[in-house]
């Protein structure tokens, strides 16, 4: 049943809602990055709440005019305007007033959806109102999802994607140094206007398929999870819109290959699981990375240490350097050196009083700052550096020659 | 509208619509000069999958149950934010809208995966309450209020909620100069020894009891406006904590009520025959509140910043 899903073997409006929800994914996961960039990741939970007034609007309208309450491209012009209301109320409020951006966010969000929930009650008691159907636009519902439909959604989708490119450079740069872009006469709060009318965009298309509450998770989550595997922006921007990509074809593959899964939560929760996928062993940034390293790190410590007790011909009591010492056939079991070991040791005394003499003169302060106890000097230092430093220590001392 | 059927079919749901608001603008005024203001947000997404789980584990609706469901998601989302925020390196907005997003779509799933067509729960409710149906059916009028026997009557929200605005008010007075002085200077609060971080977290939890007790009679919408409307608008009018705490309790207080008999009475006003969401109007007359004070409030500009143009 899945692999037919995942096929796109499952029917006329599965295969339509896949294909939507791809594009939404890709459309929205791109997109989002921009947004988190610039630390506003939640701006687009404000923006997406705020276009549930716009449909009930939208619908009163269209039906006070005797048509059909339910056009969506009508409902969804009504939640793009107002979500733009929404967005000038929020960029209002941080500009133009002490309240700080999160608190703006909040006030937007609350006030527009509480508003929004009036007038559906409203809609609710209107005599055309019955069958609106328009509490699907919180979830999302795409049980009866029309072509035209589908084809409203990936142009949208499509036109997002052709302004991510035009806008990639600025938006780039804001997101990252919003004081460089300002100086370099960049128009800043017309550039964070135009990302932030992207988003809306996203939002108003991703209404019907996963619902005004959940696009959020598609803006967030693929961009979080993209930025664990790579530290360049144009990377990040297309591995959050593949991301999305993967997450929206999957999850409406999913709901439609059983009964009672609602599209939208699973489109979420698969990026989720993406994310914590990632969260744990994406490279260089993962826990399960950070751990080995961490591991090894304390390997080399410990090593060295137990080298440098040896030198000095001190017994080693801690167990995991015994052990370290042991596996590496630099000691014996009850702690006394091998010759390797004997050898190594003398080395790491030796660097050690090399290194004392690197930080205590001034001429090599470019390498003094790289001594860290673990570093070798030859990494450091040439050849020639190194015999320089060892004419000064001298030769061992205390033998007889 | 003071009438006889007032007491039985208005006051209890006024009362539980005040106190709500009160209990949850309390702690809102010290979230939102953290710069914490959306915790309240995520907590009222989140405690959707808690009382589906509740529900699914006692097979009831019933509120004990659920509120401890409820309690529990919003602490599992706190760890797990603190978590994704520490091993991912993440920011907190980034990190809340991660985690309230996918816990409030596992609790969507939960809801339509289990048979719950048998009682009355869904996400429209979650959403915004059912604050109209909180009647008093033994009142017969104001005497009623002296009758213990009719008393004992009162919608159960009613007293919950009067207990939740008790001890969020306890809190606040109690903890008051270490509450005040963390949130201003957190440095210097530490260094004369009071407990910042632990305090934090107080904070957060009692902030997340209120909401959790207030979603259970109003549903989340007013415990999101709550949270940040009325404290923003307080924000506006004054320079001092004392005040503005003032402030935003009358803010809550009339947003409340003018907001329930708005949705009550105004559509029968304006000549039509149903009632509208009062939990809608209630965010929204709080919105239009925090409109005016955003637009003529004496404080409303940062300070040091020029005078707008």
């Amino acid at each position: 049943m899945l692999t037919d899903a995942l096929l796109l073997q499952l029917g006329y409006n599965a295969t339509l809602v896949a294909i939507g929800a791809t594009l939404l994914g890709f459309a929205a996961g791109s997109t989002g990055t921009f947004l988190f960039l610039r630390k506003r990741a939640l701006v687009s939970d404000a923006i997406s709440h705020a276009t549930l007034p716009g449909v009930c609007l939208a619908f009163i309208l269209m039906v006070a005019l005797g048509g059909d309450g339910r056009n969506l491209v009508g409902l969804l012009v009504g939640s793009a305007i107002s979500a733009w209301v929404g967005l000038l109320c929020l960029s209002w409020l941080t500009r133009r007033t002490r309240l700080a951006e999160d608190a703006a966010i909040g006030a937007v969000l609350s006030v527009f959806f509480g508003f929004g929930i009036v007038l559906l009650t409203v809609i609710q008691t209107m005599g055309s109102g019955r069958q609106a159907g328009l509490e699907g636009f919180l979830l999302g519902s795409t049980a009866g999802m029309l072509w035209s439909d589908a084809m409203v959604i990936a142009v949208g989708g499509a036109v997002t994607l052709l302004l991510i490119l035009v806008l990639r450079r600025p938006m780039t740069l804001v997101a990252f140094d919003p004081e460089y872009a300002s100086a370099r006469g960049l128009p800043v709060h017309r550039i964070d206007l135009a990302m932030m009318g992207l988003v809306m965009a996203v939002t108003v298309v991703g209404l019907k398929i996963v619902g005004l509450i959940l696009i959020v998770a598609l803006l967030i989550i693929p961009p979080v999870t993209a930025r664990f595997w790579s530290d360049r922006s144009d990377r990040v921007v297309l591995l959050g819109g593949l991301i999305g990509a993967v997450s929206g074809y999957v999850g409406a593959a999913l709901s439609a290959s059983a009964p009672d899964m609602p599209t939208g939560p699973i489109i979420v929760l698969v990026s989720f699981s993406l994310f914590a996928l990632s969260l744990l062993f994406a490279p260089n940034r993962g826990v399960l990375a950070a751990v080995l390293r961490h591991l090894r790190f304390q390997c080399r410590v410990h090593l060295r240490q137990g080298l440098l007790a040896l030198a000095q011909g001190q017994p080693i009591y801690e167990r995991l350097t015994l052990r370290l010492l042991r596996r590496a056939g630099l000691a014996r079991a009850d702690g006394v050196a091998t010759d390797t070991g004997r050898a190594r040791a003398a080395k790491a005394l030796r660097d050690e009083r090399r290194w004392q003499v690197v930080r205590s003169d001034q001429t090599h302060e470019a390498a003094a700052a790289l001594y860290d106890g673990l570093r070798d000097i030859e990494t450091v230092l040439t050849r020639d550096q190194i015999d320089e430093i060892d004419r000064h220590i001298g030769g061992p001392q205390g033998v007889p020659a | 509208m003071m009438g006889a059927e007032f007491v039985p079919l208005s006051l209890p749901p006024l009362l539980i619509g005040i106190f709500a608001a009160v209990a949850c603008a309390l702690p809102g005024n010290f979230l939102l000069l953290r710069r914490q203001a959306l915790i309240g947000d995520a907590i009222s997404h989140v405690v959707l999958p808690g009382i589906v789980v509740a529900f699914l584990v006692t097979g009831a609706v019933t509120a004990g149950p659920m509120m401890l469901g409820a309690a529990g998601a919003a602490i599992v989302a706190v760890v797990l934010i603190e978590l994704i925020r520490r091993l991912g390196r993440i920011e907190t907005g980034a990190a809340m809208g991660v985690v309230f997003t996918a816990m409030f779509a596992g609790g969507v799933l939960l809801l339509e995966q289990s048979d719950t067509s048998s009682v009355h729960l869904d996400v429209e409710h979650a959403l915004y309450g059912n604050l109209e149906s909180l009647i008093w059916l033994d009142a017969t009028g104001w005497a009623s209020l002296l009758d213990w026997q009719a008393l004992r009557g009162v919608p159960t929200e009613l007293p919950r909620m009067a207990m939740t605005l008790v001890a969020v008010a306890a809190f606040v007075l109690l903890l008051w100069r270490p509450l005040k002085l963390s949130t201003f200077d957190e440095g210097f609060a530490r260094t004369v020894g009071i407990p910042t971080s632990l305090l934090s977290l107080a904070l957060v939890i009692v902030a997340a009891v209120a909401a959790v007790a207030a979603f259970d009679a109003v549903g989340s919408i007013i415990v999101i406006a709550m949270f940040i409307c009325p404290p923003a608008a307080a924000r506006m009018m004054t320079n001092q904590l004392e005040n503005q705490i003032w402030w935003s309790v009358g803010f809550a207080v009339v947003s409340a009520a003018l907001g329930y008999v708005l949705a009550g009475y105004g559509p029968i006003w304006l000549g039509a025959s149903n009632a509208v969401s009062a939990a809608g109007m209630i965010a929204t007359v709080s919105g239009l509140i925090l409109a005016i004070a955003a637009r003529f409030g004496p404080c409303r500009t940062r300070s040091g910043a020029p005078a707008e143009g």
